[in-house]
């Protein structure tokens, strides 16, 4: 299948682990991923109130972009789904919007792009690769692939927020009981762990503005995790992991509160387990080194 | 017999309905369960709970409403929008609150500069929503 792909600013420098091993494994399942020519940050979050335009300017950039190539755009990062998906949304409810940003991407397009009968109406629906694998291409086939099954590895998925919510607009699974990924999980053969703080907010970009606040959101998920006996936590957001791993690497410098929990992207967990070589997986990224975890597990 | 009527118009004040403009929601659907609170991951921090926010303005104090400092907290998570039993989706009451002051230029975002070898490392997408929800 062909797809349309959105990697978006972070998976295309601070966390190339996430796009690299997403890529490796789209090639393993035959999905053909075409990254747009051109693109932009999304502007990370959509603007809620009614009557905000500008920042829809961007995500609908994106969209509009990737009606040429397909009707299903796929993406990856939390943030990237749940604001192209809203965005979306707003171009297909709310007509007045739809006619403002459509004129104003007509006319400041570039000379070479520039196009006169320029229209964008919502059509291009947004996926993300764990929906791609559920709903096309079926954990059966992701089992099938699976060269080094993660047998008797406790894993913990963690969601987060934006992958799940708001349920009306997002839709990708039940936003308090989730199963995607305890599926996908299940397929490369680990023992998952039921994670009471699975769609828990890791404190989200407020790390940036009063780090110590938000650092405590991912405290609190982290020792949850530790204590349950979870070997590794896994995501679908460069956020959720850095925040995560940022706050464990200091938790594990500075008290005993806590065992190392290493978290990784969903995709370095499915490409170990259908046989990556360790240069795709892209741990040696992380604050928390997983090697060790991994090693010790036999992997 | 005297008639006690019951009205809310009393409360009614331009900067309400603009709030229920931007955010879309009803303010007085809510009915005070709590739930928006106790999801809350920011709660412990804030000034002020979602659910405390819902009935100051209910009450017409936005003046209250707009001194704390739970609205420059929340990060649109959206727990509280998904377990309201009555549909109010507080986190877009939040980010009316933001709005309106961020367009009156009170922007309450102060970036605390975070240390510099947390900025070299967080990942960009943190930064631009950090500036999305906290300044126009
Ligand atoms: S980084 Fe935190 S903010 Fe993202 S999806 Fe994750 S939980 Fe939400
Ligand atoms: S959950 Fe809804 S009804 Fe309950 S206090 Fe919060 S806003 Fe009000
Ligand atoms: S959206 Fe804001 S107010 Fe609502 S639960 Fe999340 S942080 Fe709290």
């Amino acid at each position: 299948m062909r797809l349309a792909y959105y990697p978006g600013c972070t998976l295309a420098s601070k966390a190339k682990a996430f796009d690299q091993t997403a890529r490796w494994v789209a090639q393993k399942l035959d999905i053909e991923l075409v990254e747009l020519p051109e693109w932009q940050c999304c502007g990370g979050l959509v603007p809620q109130v009614t009557d905000a335009v500008m920042g829809l300017l961007a995500p609908i950039r994106i969209l509009a972009d990737a009606q040429t190539i397909s009707d299903k755009l796929m993406t990856l990062c939390s943030f990237c789904y749940n604001t192209l998906k809203r965005a979306n949304l707003v171009i297909q409810q709310d007509a007045e919007r739809r006619q403002k940003v459509v004129d104003f991407l007509r006319e400041t397009r570039a000379p070479k792009v520039f196009d006169e009968n320029f229209q964008y109406d919502g059509s291009v629906s947004v996926v993300h690769l764990l929906e791609v694998l559920r709903d096309d291409i079926g954990f059966d086939n992701v089992r099938q692939k699976v060269v080094r099954p993660l047998t008797g590895v406790r894993v913990a998925p963690y969601y987060g927020c934006l992958l799940l919510r708001p349920p009306k607009e997002i839709g990708l699974d039940d936003p308090e009981e989730p199963t995607v990924m305890e599926q996908l999980l299940e397929a490369l053969g680990c023992e998952v762990v039921d994670f009471p703080r699975k769609v828990e907010c890791c404190g989200s970009f407020m790390i940036v503005n009063r780090p110590e606040i938000a650092a405590q959101c991912s405290a609190t998920i982290l020792k949850s995790a530790s204590q349950i006996g979870a070997q590794l936590l896994v995501t679908t957001c460069p956020l959720c992991q850095f925040n995560l791993d940022w706050q464990q690497m200091r938790m594990l410098e500075s008290n005993g509160e806590i065992t190392p929990v290493p978290v990784l992207y969903f995709t370095q967990l499915m490409a170990l387990a259908m046989g990556a070589e360790p240069f795709v997986l892209g741990f040696e990224h992380h604050l928390v080194d997983p090697r060790p975890a991994v090693m010790e597990l036999g992997l | 017999m005297t008639t006690v009527r019951l009205s809310s118009r009393r409360l009614s004040s331009e900067i309400l309905s603009e709030i229920e403009e931007l955010s879309g929601q009803n303010l007085y659907a809510c009915y005070q369960c709590g739930k928006c609170s106790a999801g809350c991951p920011l709660g412990f921090a804030a000034d002020l709970l979602p659910h405390q926010i819902m009935r100051l303005l209910q009450l017409g104090m936005t003046k209250e409403v707009f001194a704390s400092q739970a609205p420059w907290l929340c990060v649109a998570c959206m727990t509280c929008a998904t377990r309201c039993p009555k549909g109010v989706d507080v986190a877009k009451v939040m980010e009316a609150i933001r709005t309106i002051q961020l367009r009156e230029g009170r922007g309450a975002l102060q970036v605390f500069l975070p240390p510099a070898e947390l900025v070299a490392e967080v990942p960009q997408l943190a930064t631009v929503s950090a500036f999305r929800k906290l300044s126009l």
